[in-house]
């Protein structure tokens, strides 16, 4: 009622107040049509969203996809449709290499038919130099789904005079295009025909003339181009085109090489504006976009075990958070390798995938080292469900190892990853990239929710609760490996440092590695300090002899205790016997005086009777004498 | 469109060469720069070559399947097929003096020194 109050006053009209609906009156079978032409109402709404949406990027520039892993994401969605994208770089940096795969790809995922026009190679040396990434070349030209030709030009054998055009190059292309009916069309170094023609005003108005040609049919093209010094293009042919232009770098720093591609410009649209490094490998290219930034990952409350049940009894008795990432750093040789076969054991034993990642020791190494402390991992492998892979730091640049592990992430979809350890990573390159690529590879993680367990070596004489690559503030649970040197032995000691959004244990734990597998020692709460190994029996046993001591000191005090208290009550008793036998005799006596008293007092009277006389004043001259004498 | 032209010499010249003269003239319909390219080659040849020689006239808009073989891009384009090396000439062929070079013809206004060092 105060709403229709309200309205009224803000001078909407709802007319009489309506009848409340009664909701005993509407039956089973009509609450069902209500529901069902509900949800059909609320289809309808949803799908014409959905037309909604999609028109909307149809008014903006429509996409051609590449097929290219990550390069559809950055660049929003593919290459502009019936438009020309340049792509740039120097030698060796896999433009021919993106033009083919948007080609094979088109066709065999988008199903649109596509045209190459080489300059430089010939067919067969194409088909031959990709038929290592799975493209057939020629099963796909056999099937007029992709037509394959080659322009040479060979500026020794060509003589100009006078007037000319190209007019051979649109009739080839416009042939190609007709008998496969291409929706894609790459043209490969269109900058030869820079070196084969010198007339450059005639060569100008050709390319212009072009990609005016090419952008008329609609035809999605890729022409690639050799980076200009200075220039993004030797021949600047991004003057001519507009619409987008990408550029591939190989680049080696430290002695290793890292490609990368870079959207310059795209018209019409957003696009990452980054450099993304790619990866050239047996399927193809592969651009990831690994420079998000975002901080908005969902978490898990789910916690799962450590592998060690002592060391989950120490967060809480239920081990890490679901997806968070864990430190494990520690000084050489402090067990940091057996705590992550025991967390990769933990993974699998619940049925989880697990991707092990090895810098330092072979698949078959780590395998016998864990066997050596029970853990047996083969059978994981065996069942598909432990993926152990080991490379060198050296082997690839930062971003190449991040593109590594995201590709191997991608394919084998783990629950849980572990890298061990990440400080060899330094070695390859700087801290500053070593810190920026794990700072990425952890987010990619965390938005992923994979469990990620790293280590990382402590190098002696650095400060323990540090990290080279500093990442500490990265990490969510971080524990730390020590070894304990004391009288003559090294020990291991285990501790958390911390453990975000828990309440862990703040012991330092001893803890052994037996071939059963790492179980860590009832804490020793001693004196202020920390005893391991054999001090620590030695610690005990002292402790245990001095509390046997204690334990005798306050028997035999207790014994003197009481010895006391009997003396004392004995002594009591005797004091009350004695007193009552001088209370019975000074009982008696009084009795006696008593005795006496009455005698006397029986005389007196019988002597009064006996002489008359009064007998009260001769009582008081008694008393009087009496009081005189006291 | 296939013409073939062929104009015999007489036999027993003694500066007479062994070859004829096979000439390609790649064309994309009836385009000035095309009609002037065979005009200028007809020319030429009448003018300055001695041996017998055979022009064949290909329109790439009838057979663009053509231009393949002898790698055309450019338009018009006369391609000497015989005497080998292949050659390659673009252009309307209006420079009488090129095309000779091009040709690898040694006309009679084109004295020996000056065709070589051009």
């Amino acid at each position: 009622m105060l709403s229709s109050e309200v309205r009224s006053k803000e001078g909407f009209d709802y007319g009489a107040p309506r009848q409340p609906k009664v909701v005993q009156a509407i039956t089973r079978p009509e609450l069902d049509k209500i529901s069902q032409s509900l949800a059909k109402h609320m289809k309808r709404i949803r799908n014409t969203h959905g037309q909604a949406k999609s028109s909307v990027s149809l008014r903006g520039l429509e996409k051609a996809p590449t097929g290219i892993g990550g390069l559809d994401e950055i660049s929003g969605g593919g290459l502009p449709r019936g438009r020309t994208t340049i792509v740039c770089g120097g030698a060796g940096c896999g433009k021919t290499m993106l033009g083919l795969e948007f080609l094979v790809r088109g066709v065999e995922e988008f199903g649109e038919p596509g045209v190459l026009l080489a300059f430089e190679e010939t067919p067969e040396e194409m088909t031959r130099n990709v038929a290592s990434l799975g493209f057939d070349l020629k099963a796909l030209s056999d099937k007029k789904k992709l037509f394959l030709d080659y322009l040479p030009v060979e500026p020794s054998e060509i003589h100009e005079t006078g007037d000319y055009d190209l007019e051979g190059l649109f009739i080839r292309l416009q042939h190609a295009v007709d008998s496969v009916g291409a929706k894609r069309v790459v043209l490969d170094t269109l900058e030869a025909l820079f070196s084969g023609f010198s007339n450059m005003a005639i060569l100008r108005a050709e390319v212009r003339r072009l990609f005016r040609w090419l952008k008329d049919r609609g035809l999605t093209t890729v022409v690639t181009a050799e980076r200009g010094d200075g220039t993004l293009t030797r021949h600047g042919l991004e003057e001519y085109v507009s619409d987008c232009v990408i550029l591939l770098d190989h680049r080696i720093q430290e002695q290793i090489s890292t490609r990368r591609l870079r959207i310059v410009k795209y018209r019409g649209t957003r696009h990452g504006a980054d450099e993304y490094p790619f990866l050239i490998d047996d399927s193809g290219l592969s651009v990831l976009p690994v420079t998000s930034a975002t901080l908005n990952h969902k978490i898990s409350r789910e916690r799962v075990s450590t592998g060690i049940s002592d060391l989950d009894t120490m967060m809480q008795g239920k081990g890490y958070y679901r997806g968070s990432s864990i430190l494990v750093s520690g000084t050489a040789g402090s067990g940091k390798t057996t705590l992550s076969c025991h967390f990769a054991d933990a993974t699998c034993r619940r049925g989880g995938r697990c991707l092990y990642i090895g810098f330092e020791e072979s698949t078959d190494q780590v395998f016998r080292n864990a066997a050596s402390v029970g853990i047996d991992l083969n059978r994981y492998v065996k069942k598909g469900l432990l993926f152990h892979r080991a490379w060198r730091p050296s082997q690839y640049g930062m971003e190449m190892h991040l593109l590594h592990i995201h590709k191997l992430i991608d394919t084998l979809k783990p629950e849980s990853i572990v890298i061990d350890p990440v400080s060899n990573l330094i070695g390859s390159s700087t801290q500053r990239d070593v810190r920026s690529m794990l700072m990425r590879l952890i987010d990619f993680l965390k938005e992923k929710g994979i469990t990620a367990l790293l280590t990382t070596l402590t190098r002696g004489g650095n400060h323990l609760e540090a990290t080279e690559e500093q990442i500490s503030s990265l990490i969510d649970t971080w524990i730390l490996l020590r070894d304990v040197e004391q009288s003559g032995e090294r020990n291991r000691c285990l501790y958390i440092l911390k453990s975000r959004g828990m309440a862990h244990s703040n012991q330092l734990r001893e803890f052994v590695i037996r071939s059963e597998g790492i179980s860590l020692l009832t804490p020793y709460i001693g004196s202020g300090r920390v005893f391991t190994g054999s001090a620590r029996l030695a610690q005990e046993a002292k402790d245990s002899s001095e509390a046997l001591l204690r334990k005798q000191t306050i028997e035999r005090k207790r014994g003197e205790l009481q010895a006391k208290r009997r003396e004392l009550e004995a002594r009591i008793e005797n004091l009350r016997v004695e007193y009552a036998a001088e209370e019975k005799q000074m009982e008696m006596l009084i009795h006696q005086a008593q005795n006496v008293e009455h005698r006397l007092e029986l005389d007196t009277q019988e002597m009064a009777g006996s002489r008359q006389a009064g007998l009260s004043g001769d009582r008081q001259n008694r008393k009087h004498v009496n009081g005189a004498q006291a | 469109m296939k013409e073939k032209k062929t104009r015999g010499k007489t036999a027993g010249g003694s500066h007479v060469a062994k070859d004829v003269f096979e000439l390609r003239l790649y064309v994309a319909g009836q385009t000035p720069k095309s009609l002037a390219a065979l005009a200028n080659l007809k020319r030429i040849c009448d003018e300055h070559l001695k041996q017998e020689y055979r022009i064949e006239v290909i329109d790439l808009v009838k057979h663009p399947q053509l231009a393949q073989g002898d790698q055309i891009l450019a338009i018009p384009t006369l391609v000497r097929r015989v005497p080998v090396p292949l050659r390659k000439i673009i252009g309307d062929l209006s420079n009488t003096e090129r095309v000779l070079v091009g040709l690898d013809i040694r006309g009679p206004s084109a004295p020996v020194a000056k065709a070589e060092s051009a």
